[in-house]
């Protein structure tokens, strides 16, 4: 007979669910700042990258408005001692500038997450942070050729400050939220991207990331500017390996698309499960433009993480898509924002979220319109995917609506996996493990199908190995 | 030695209702069975048990596959021992594609012992396989891009079914009323279909087929060994091929007459 699917799990540390990442590579950190928070060592983050003044003021107005905010209260459960983190770490004195100059020990990281391929792949558009710092870019001369400017936001500071002070903080300022704030202070590495107008990139520009010391932070810092009738498809991939103290990810990622502009930002994030995965990433549309999130989140002990799409001029438009995948101790409050400021715009957000073994997903979300805001069109559809009677899935969808012409569509769905599903499935020879994971592939291939072909396979793989061990 | 499908005093019960009373059924591989009998009888109830379905619960009695004990066995297993069920209402599984699904579910089958996350059957291999047998089908071969069962015709689910037959090439098939919701032609296809794949020698022997039905269209090209009457969970009566043209034609007033014991337990199982 079946296992029933509410018997105890195997799988007890949820450790054996992400252990092909379960691997921590020695480094010799360069410089690691001290342990904690103040002005003392934001100044110190500002003085070893050699940062302008203004960047230092930033920093240090964003350090006060961080310490006067109080932590959230709503979403998840933060509990996090600002003071037992490390801010800073820089693992070698130098940017690497061709492969040969890159670490071995950093190589082998990067090997066993099979970065070579993408690399021959997508020949020079990968840039990957390692730690805080970004280690190993290398940018295809095409590209530069055509006046696109792909780099870590730490050189952008130096080498475009032009753009850095016209845009940087302007779509999420440091006062937005205390996460926001966080970052603002102590922000290092991220990418930053400058599309001329017209250009239009047609393969995806990547960038792969990870935590790789102990109770370190990692608060990198992404900005992306999409001119007239520009192009980009940006891909964030990121996975974590197992710590036993606790981590903190909170990045800021701005998105900027001028009239006309396309912009396509992919991520998936796959965190060790005592990460606090919380990030602020926010976009805004001009005219006739289209900004679309494609957002996957897998692991950490707690996301909180919602991508937003301000549409702040006729016609702009906003896409969001979100797959959330929560085990057990895990909670991925995620969602999505569409806010409508301009007539006649539209977005659209479709959440997918998986709960299995005690795991906790919930879908927030909100669709604004603005007061003025005529002929908009919002819709949201989410479906939520319970694996077993001890995992748990919400909705809080929030609609503020100031105009009266206007089309808002929400939709929610809740299921679980059937016995008849998998019946069906095992009367043709799947194990019951196999058919679980066919039947939670399925869920999410809407999702899958809009992601670069390699992201689709490790996607897949990612749920495989989620799935294994889930049921008896 | 012929292979065997035994099925002895079979009683199971259903959310602790119980549905069949003690069921005796015998096929060898090759031969041809029908299973006859009016709604709530217990035929979809004998298909589902052999098959291994958790909501049923057997509470006493075998089910043997060449000796080997199928009651030990889950849904998985008993696909992998060579059972095979074409079912009426078949489920749904969005965003899994038709040919995906049934590249792993033919690699299981033909070979049972693999290990989840080891190499399928080769791409190539399949493909090539799946179209011959979608042809045969007259299916468009766009259709094993549609994800399982997902908007299905009664008729597309149908043949569906029949294709996964044909690529599992069963021991033994419970074909649970293959025909209905099916046109004239749609069923004289369907019947044309499975009597080529039962007979099918490439795949070793024929296959022993239960086919539940409640017409005769099925049965024009698959003539049935033997005949069977279920009746208030019971097989109450086994005949020939006459015996199905019977009941089609006259209905079950006389088998109720002759076995009032059994009539009494239908009208008590389906409310009458």
């Amino acid at each position: 007979m079946a296992t029933d699917l509410a018997e105890p799990l195997t799988d007890e540390t949820g450790v054996g669910e992400i252990n092909k990442y379960d691997f921590v590579t020695q480094t010799t950190g360069v410089f690691k700042a001290r342990k904690g928070i103040d002005r003392e060592i934001v100044a110190q983050i500002s003085e070893m990258k050699g940062e302008p003044e203004w960047m230092l003021d930033f920093r240090l107005k964003s350090l006060e408005i961080f310490q006067s905010k109080p932590t959230p209260k709503w979403g998840g459960d933060i509990a996090i001692d600002f003071q037992d983190i490390y801010y800073y770490l820089k693992p070698t004195s130098e940017q690497g500038r061709t492969w040969d100059d890159v670490p071995a020990e950093i190589k082998e990281t990067f090997d066993r997450l099979g970065i070579p391929e993408a690399e021959k792949k997508y020949l020079a558009g990968v840039k990957a942070q390692f730690e805080s710092e970004v280690v190993y870019g290398s940018l295809q001369e095409d590209l530069g050729n055509k006046g696109v400017i792909f780099t870590d936001t730490d050189t952008a500071v130096r080498e475009h400050p032009e753009l850095l002070r016209e845009y940087f903080g302007k779509v999420i300022p440091p006062h937005d939220n205390k996460f926001a704030a966080l970052n603002s202070a102590v922000w290092s590495g991220g990418s930053f991207i400058y599309v001329p107008p017209g250009v239009k990139i047609d393969f995806p520009l990547q960038a792969y990331f990870r935590i790789n010391a102990e109770s370190m932070g990692q608060f990198e810092r992404t900005l992306i500017i999409v001119d007239e009738g520009a192009e980009v498809h940006y891909v964030e991939g990121c996975t974590a390996p197992m710590y036993t103290t606790e981590s903190l990810h909170s990045a800021v990622v701005e998105v900027i698309v001028k009239k006309n502009g396309r912009c396509r930002y992919t991520t998936i994030q796959n965190w060790a499960n005592n990460i606090y995965n919380l990030v602020t990433k926010r976009a805004m549309a001009y005219q006739d433009s289209l900004m679309e999130w494609i957002d996957g989140n897998l692991g950490s002990r707690l996301t909180m993480k919602y991508p937003a799409v301000y549409m702040m001029e006729p016609g702009a438009r906003g896409e969001i898509l979100s797959i959330a995948f929560s085990s057990k101790g895990q909670h991925q409050d995620a969602g999505a924002k569409l806010v409508h400021v301009a007539p006649n715009t539209s977005g659209r957000i479709i959440s997918k979220s998986i709960s299995k073994n005690g795991g906790r997903s919930s879908y927030r979300g909100l669709c604004k319109v603005e007061d003025g805001a005529v002929g908009s069109k919002s819709s949201v559809v989410c479906d939520a995917l319970i694996l077993d009677p001890k995992s748990r899935s919400d909705t809080y969808p929030y609609i503020e609506v100031e105009e009266q012409d206007v089309q808002i569509e929400h939709e929610a769905s809740v299921s679980r996996i059937g016995e008849e599903q998998l019946f069906y499935l095992m009367s043709r020879g799947l194990s019951e493990a196999e058919a679980s994971s066919m039947i939670v592939s399925g869920f999410i291939e809407p999702l899958v199908k809009e992601l670069p072909m390699e992201y689709a396979v490790e996607m897949n793989r990612l749920i495989e190995l989620q799935m294994e061990g889930s049921v008896g | 030695m012929s292979e065997t499908l035994t099925i002895k005093d079979l009683c199971v019960s259903v959310e602790g209702k119980p549905i069949l009373n003690g069921v005796n059924l015998t096929i060898n591989r090759g031969e041809t069975h029908a299973l006859m009998g009016p709604n709530g009888s217990g035929k979809s109830t004998l298909g589902n048990a052999i098959m291994g379905h958790p909501s049923y619960e057997v509470t006493s009695g075998t089910i043997e596959l060449n000796g080997d004990d199928l009651l030990e066995m889950d849904a998985a297993e008993r696909a992998r021992a060579g059972l095979f069920m074409a079912f009426q209402r078949p489920m749904a599984i969005p965003g899994v594609k038709l040919a995906d699904f049934l590249r792993h579910a033919t690699t299981n089958v033909r070979k049972p012992d693999r290990k989840e996350g080891e190499e399928l059957i080769p791409m190539r291999e399949f493909r090539k396989e799946l179209k011959a047998k979608m042809e045969q089908l007259k299916m468009d071969p766009e259709f094993a891009r549609r994800y399982v069962n997902d908007g299905f015709s009664g008729g597309e689910m149908k043949r569906a079914e029949i294709l996964q037959m044909a690529m599992l090439r069963p021991k033994f098939a419970i074909l649970d009323e293959t025909d209905s919701g099916l046109d004239v032609d749609a069923v004289k296809l369907a019947s044309q279909s499975i009597a080529a794949i039962s007979q099918d020698k490439g795949g070793g022997e024929e296959m022993g087929i239960l086919i539940i039905t409640h017409h005769d269209k099925l049965l024009d090209q698959n003539t049935p060994d033997f005949t069977h009457v279920m009746l208030g969970g019971r097989i109450v009566e086994t005949g020939d091929a006459s015996l199905a043209r019977e009941l089609y034609t006259e209905g079950y007033d006389r088998i109720r007459a002759a076995y009032p014991q059994a009539a009494a337990l239908e009208a008590e199982l389906v409310g009458v």
